[in-house]
This record gives structure tokens, C-alpha cells and sequence, in this order.
């Protein structure tokens, strides 16, 4: 996932201006939504790492999800996006893999399938809602994949110190659980830092904090270069009580994965690059 | 002591056993530095499980009890950087026959030798197609018997001792699986389900179980089953071919006792996006070879099945798909003229199957219900299921098999005294 190299990928939420947007604020919200876009989720042509996720519900009770991920960019910048995803825990997933063709283009749904090792079933995953829970955790699947821009209306709240303030408000209401966010995205990395999701009557019941960002380096075009990453960050329900802490480790940036990664021969028999 | 298990757990331990040594000896020759070579560690992975179930209604030809396993899986993989290998054990006992059984469910070695090509050597469990829970050009063995029962969907199908080899030219992918020795779905005998025989026009089961005969010659009595596939944009396209025989009992001879005439499948299949859900649709050819004609009332007739299915997102967590499956006997003439059991098949079978699921608590609980109905037969087939995780490694479930029909001759008609309800309970590790 796209987040996975940038994990708190939610900032995805940034999107273009709206028409009746200030011109001046328009091109600066604008630019912040696409650099903020871009940090969280296109960094480097592939990615891959380690995602561990520690759900604990209210009660204090957790559990623990754990896969291998790989991403590879294709397309035009800031587009498509494959993922490949390896569960390695709980026990009674070990070894499914979930792979996604993320298409960005309006109205394109992304194709999903499913591998069952112990039927070897390659199946079709007819879900389209992105806003329900990934694997169980406070995590969305929007959240890990990306929120397309495009869908929100963002505005620019004029704020000193390091971060732009963006609030960004649905296209299509009806579509999504919020009415409105608010992302703080810091000036240096462009990594949305904070992200909180409100209601109708303005309460806040969702929050995404970047605990921990490292800088990863990697080599682009021959040349070194140090991506800032997201590697510890949290998601909290605050209506249930719920939250889920996302470890993201063993990071490697443009180690030249392959687009044949991506197809049904390695979803049937996953290639060494995520096995653990 | 092996004695006092029975052959099905004697193969299995050996099985283990062989494929343990496999694994030794190649890692000794690792230590020795003879291959250069290095196995990973073995990963050892598994669960342990109580399974109870019994029938809702009485039946005069089997116990009230459907279901009693005591089980434990075991799985133990491991790779170098040329193959890697899985050996996956089921041992448990069984108190429907009151003894332990063993099943080596998965041993394989997989190799991927060249850029475009894999293979996969061993007992293995596949799968091809698009139907859901129905199958056309996936001729791979079934075990209905532990379907019907309860047993976990995982058991639906079972191990096929076989080579696959796997091709793979960008435009066009190629599956080539061999099994030397012909495996029949693991079919309905009487022993855990009562079923009508046709031709004592009478419901049977118990010790008065099924009389077959299979082909058993290596070699001469092998199957081949053969897939061409590539994808189109998000749409997946496929041909298939199987040369082999009847899986289920296909006819009888002139003594009465079951058997497996030769059968070759041809087919394809669509599936892709549609409308904001998944579309399928899937044909296959059923030629039963040895009676063309369809003037031997001994033997299956040849047969035409479609399908088409979609599947979409009905509420958030919540799936639901819906499939028209038909089977049309060919040659139904002959078929009707020669026919002399009490109930006759219709020409067309028609199947509507539904499949709704729900996740709730966080994904910890799985509401799901999956039905068969046929309106040509007047029948129908229902599995509810509710699966609730207590914790990552334990889980609960509760779920029935419920048979309905009008009449003891059609497919789900016949089993309608074996509906059960179930429970079972899993620690996975």
C-alpha cells in the first residue's frame, strides 16, 4: 500500500479547489493538496516493508495484524498504483495475499482479488466502499490506499508554525461516514502530521497522528536521496474507544520491482520479496 | 503399533516422514556445503479443533450425530533460493466411525527454473474457475461429504497427487496439471450421509453403503487438465480442457456396481468488473465419451452447463452474489427412451445460488449464508454460518446444512434427512 510506504497515507484527502475558492488561496491549496499527496503515497517508483498493526479496543484487549507489502507505481505521476499485500499474522490468515490494481481516474474502481492458500483460490473481491475498516483495524482501506484528491473540496486555513492547515469537505456526502477533516501537514516533509474527521455538528470521532517519522534513504536515478516516512502512527475511534498503532519497518525504496509481480502467478505463489 | 491406525493415518505419518527426510537430507547436504545451498528455518504452523454436529431430523439410515472430529492440522514450510517446500497434516478422530484418520493434505516441492516457467510436484489442492461453490471447468477433486457435514470450507476440496506446470508469456499463460493416478471427488457412500439409489429406488446409507469400482491403473488410468488464460484490461479470460473421467459415480455396469466412465471438458470463462460489482460467466462441455450417443442408460450422458454470476457490495461489510447455473443433458431423447428408474431428469437443471455476507465487531464476526435452490427439481440446499473470533488465535462456529425438496430422486431432494446444525471451536497457533 501506498500508505504503507507513506503509512498514514490518509492525507490523501486533499483535493483540488473548489471553483468558488479564493484565487489567490486556490493555487496555494492546491499545490499543498498535491505535495501532501504526493509525500504520503508516491514517494519513490516502488516500496516495500513491513506493516504491523496493534488494535486495541476499549476494554484494552488487542490484536495483532502483520503483512509484507510491496507497491510499484505505473502510469502517469501521481496515478495508478499497484499493491501487493502478504499476510504473515494472525495465524488463520497466514500466507493469503491481497492485491490491489488502485486506479485514480473518475469513477474507475479499483480491481481487488483475494489468494486462499488452503483452497488455492484466486477470488474477485466485488467490494467498492473505501471507507470500511482494513482488516479489521481503525485503519480504513482509504487510509492504507489513498483518498483520490479529486473527491473532496479543500480550503487553506491561514496558520503560523510548521504546518498548513487543510480542511477538506466531501464532494459527494452521501458517499462518505465524515463531513468534514482537518489535516495538518507539515511545511518541510509535506507528510500530513494530523488528521481529524468530523461529524455534521463539527465533533471530532476519528483521528490520525504521525508518531514517528525517519527519513529512508534510497537511491533515485543513481542518485542518493532520503525519503521522509511515516513509521509510527495511530488511528483513533473516538466513538468506540478503539485504537490501532501502525508499525511500519524493513523499508526499502526503488529496489526495481517488477510489474509481473503484480499478476495472478505470484498471487498464487508469492514471490520471495515478501515472504518473511 | 502403526497397525492400530488405519491406512489412511499409516500413509499420512509416512508421508510426513518422507518429506521430513527430504527436507534433512537436503539441509545436511547444505551443511555439508555440497549444494551451497541454504533451507530457511522451518516454519510450523497449525490449529487444533472440536467439531460437533447432529441431524435435525431422524433418519432410519444414519446416526443422529453428523459430525464428531477431534482435529489437529500441522503445516511445516520452508524455501532455499531454488524451491520451496510445504507439507500440511491433517490427523483426527473421527467419532462418526469411531476411529483416528490421517490426511496429508498439501506436499509439495515448487520450483520456479526458468523465467516463465513454475512447477509445482507433489499433493497439492487446486483450484480453477469462477464459480462460486460451483464448479464447471474445475475438475479437481471434491469432498461433498465433508461439505454436507459441516466440516470447514477448506475441506471442500481435496488433495490431488499431481504435476502443475505453469507458463507464462505475458499474452498468454498456461496451467498443465498431470496426476498419473485418477482421484474421484471424495463422493457420497452412505458412510457420513444417506443418499436415494436410483436404481433400488430407495434412500440408502450406513454399512449398506455405496458398491464402486475406480480406476486404479497408473499411468493408463491418468488425468490431464489443461488452462489458457490472460487478462484484458480488469477482464480475466480463460479456456480449459480436462481429459479423465466421471468424478462422482457416472453410470453402473451390468452387476449394478458404480463406476467412472471417461470424460473429457472443454470450456471458458469471462470475469471482470460490471456496474460496480464482479460479473462472471463460465460453459463447459461435459462429453462422456464412452456413450456419445447416449443409448447406454449405464453411463452419464454428455452435458452442457453455464453459468453466470455477479457479485457486489450491498452495505458496508457486506457482500452478496447471486449465480444461475444450468446443466442441460444431451442426447435426452435416448436418455428418456431407455430410461427405466422411478424418477427421470429433467433435460434442463436450473440452479439459482445466493451468497450473502456480513462483517461485523470490528471484522470479528461473520455473519454468512449461502443457498442452492432449483426450481426444475424442487429442491433446495441452505447454509447459514456464524463465525465470531474471540481472539486472533480463537474462533467459534455455529452453522447448518439444511436440505430441502419435493422429491427423494433430485440432487438436494435426496439428502433432505441429513440437515444438520453444527459447532465448532478452533485454536489456531
Amino acid at each position: 500500500m501506498r500508505h504503507v510506504c507513506g503509512v498514514v497515507a490518509v492525507a490523501f484527502c486533499l483535493a483540488w479547489l473548489a471553483a468558488w475558492s479564493h484565487a489567490g488561496e486556490a493555487v496555494s491549496a492546491r499545490s499543498v493538496v498535491e505535495m501532501s499527496n504526493h509525500a504520503s503515497l508516491y514517494q519513490g517508483r516502488d516500496c516495500r516493508g513491513t506493516t504491523t498493526m496493534i488494535i486495541t479496543d476499549k476494554q484494552g484487549r488487542t490484536r495483532k495484524r502483520q503483512f509484507n507489502m510491496l507497491r510499484l507505481d505505473c502510469g502517469a505521476r501521481d496515478g495508478d498504483q499497484k499493491y501487493f499485500v502478504y499476510f504473515v499474522e494472525p495465524s488463520d490468515v497466514r500466507k493469503m495475499v491481497f492485491m490491489v490494481h488502485k486506479h485514480v481516474g473518475a469513477e474507475a474502481d479499483d480491481d481487488r482479488w483475494l489468494y486462499m492458500p488452503s483452497l488455492d483460490l484466486v477470488k474477485r473481491i466485488a467490494a467498492s466502499d473505501k471507507r470500511t475498516s482494513f482488516v479489521g483495524s481503525d485503519f480504513l482501506y482509504e487510509d492504507i490506499s489513498g483518498r483520490n484528491p479529486s473527491e473532496d473540496f479543500h480550503e487553506l486555513i491561514p496558520a503560523d508554525g510548521p504546518f498548513h492547515v487543510v480542511r477538506g469537505t466531501p464532494r459527494n456526502p452521501g458517499a462518505v461516514e465524515f463531513a468534514a477533516y482537518v489535516a495538518h501537514i507539515d511545511k518541510t516533509t509535506w507528510l500530513p502530521m494530523r488528521i481529524e474527521y468530523h461529524k455534521a455538528d463539527g465533533r471530532p470521532y476519528r483521528i490520525i497522528e504521525v508518531l514517528e517519522v525517519e527519513l529512508v534513504a534510497a537511491a533515485e536515478q543513481g542518485r542518493p536521496v532520503a525519503y521522509p516516512t511515516v513509521v509510527r502512527s495511530v488511528a483513533r475511534d473516538l466513538e468506540t474507544g478503539s485504537r490501532t498503532e501502525m508499525v511500519f519497518s524493513d523499508i526499502r525504496y526503488n529496489s526495481g520491482l517488477e510489474d509481473a509481480l503484480f499478476t495472478e502467478r505470484y498471487l498464487r505463489r508469492a514471490p520471495r520479496e515478501v515472504l518473511p | 503399533m502403526l497397525a492400530a491406525f488405519p491406512a489412511g493415518a499409516r500413509r499420512a505419518v509416512i508421508a510426513c516422514l518422507a518429506l521430513a527426510a527430504a527436507m534433512l537430507a537436503a539441509g545436511g547436504e547444505c551443511a555439508a556445503a555440497s549444494l551451497g545451498d541454504r533451507f530457511d528455518p522451518v516454519e510450523v504452523h497449525g490449529f487444533l479443533e472440536v467439531r460437533g454436529g447432529g441431524r435435525i431430523r431422524e433418519d432410519a439410515h444414519a446416526k443422529d450425530a453428523s459430525v464428531l472430529d477431534l482435529r489437529v492440522q500441522c503445516e511445516a514450510s520452508t524455501q532455499t533460493d531454488w524451491a520451496q517446500f510445504k507439507l500440511k497434516q491433517d490427523i483426527w478422530h473421527d467419532g462418526i466411525l469411531g476411529r483416528v484418520e490421517g490426511d496429508t493434505r498439501e506436499a509439495w516441492m515448487f520450483l520456479r527454473p526458468t523465467d516463465n516457467l513454475d512447477l509445482k510436484l507433489g499433493r497439492q489442492v487446486l483450484t480453477w474457475g469462477t464459480g462460486d461453490l460451483v464448479f464447471l471447468n474445475d475438475l479437481f477433486p471434491k469432498d461433498w461429504q465433508s461439505f454436507f457435514i459441516g466440516r470447514d470450507d477448506e475441506y471442500l476440496k481435496a488433495p490431488s497427487d499431481s504435476v502443475k506446470a505453469s507458463l507464462f508469456f505475458g499474452r498468454l499463460n498456461v496451467d498443465l496439471v498431470l496426476t498419473p493416478l485418477f482421484a474421484s471427488d471424495r463422493f457420497i457412500t452412505g458412510r457420513y450421509i444417506s443418499y436415494w439409489d436410483g436404481s433400488r429406488g430407495a434412500l440408502t446409507g450406513g454399512d449398506a453403503g455405496l458398491d464402486y469400482e475406480r480406476p486404479d491403473r497408473w499411468a493408463a488410468d491418468a488425468e490431464y487438465a489443461l488452462r489458457l488464460y490472460r487478462s484484458v484490461g480488469a477482464f480475466e479470460l480463460a479456456a480449459y480442457g480436462y481429459f479423465g473421467f466421471w468424478k462422482n459415480p457416472g453410470g453402473a455396469d451390468a452387476r449394478g456396481t458404480a463406476i467412472f466412465p471417461r470424460l473429457h471438458v472443454y470450456g471458458a470463462s469471462v470475469r471482470g468488473p460490471l456496474a460496480g460489482g464482479i460479473a462472471n460467466a463460465e460453459f463447459a462441455y461435459y462429453d462422456s465419451t464412452e456413450d456419445r450417443g447416449g443409448r447406454n442408460p449405464g453411463i452419464n450422458n454428455s452435458e452442457l452447463r453455464y453459468l453466470v454470476g455477479y457479485a457486489r457490495e450491498l452495505c458496508r461489510d457486506c457482500t452478496g452474489s447471486v449465480q444461475y447455473y444450468v446443466e442441460q443433458l444431451l442426447g435426452y431423447d435416448s436418455y428418456a427412451a431407455t430410461f427405466n428408474g422411478r424418477r427421470r431428469r429433467d433435460e434442463f437443471r436450473h440452479v439459482l445460488t445466493v451468497q450473502v455476507s456480513k462483517l461485523l465487531m470490528n471484522q470479528n464476526l461473520e455473519l454468512a449464508v449461502s443457498g442452492y435452490w432449483s426450481p426444475s427439481d424442487a429442491d433446495a440446499y441452505l447454509r447459514p454460518r456464524i463465525v465470531y473470533k474471540w481472539t486472533d488465535d480463537i474462533r467459534q462456529e455455529i452453522g447448518a446444512n439444511i436440505f430441502t425438496g419435493d422429491h427423494l430422486g433430485t440432487m438436494f431432494g435426496q439428502y433432505r434427512n441429513n440437515s444438520n446444525l453444527y459447532m465448532a471451536l478452533r485454536y489456531s497457533f
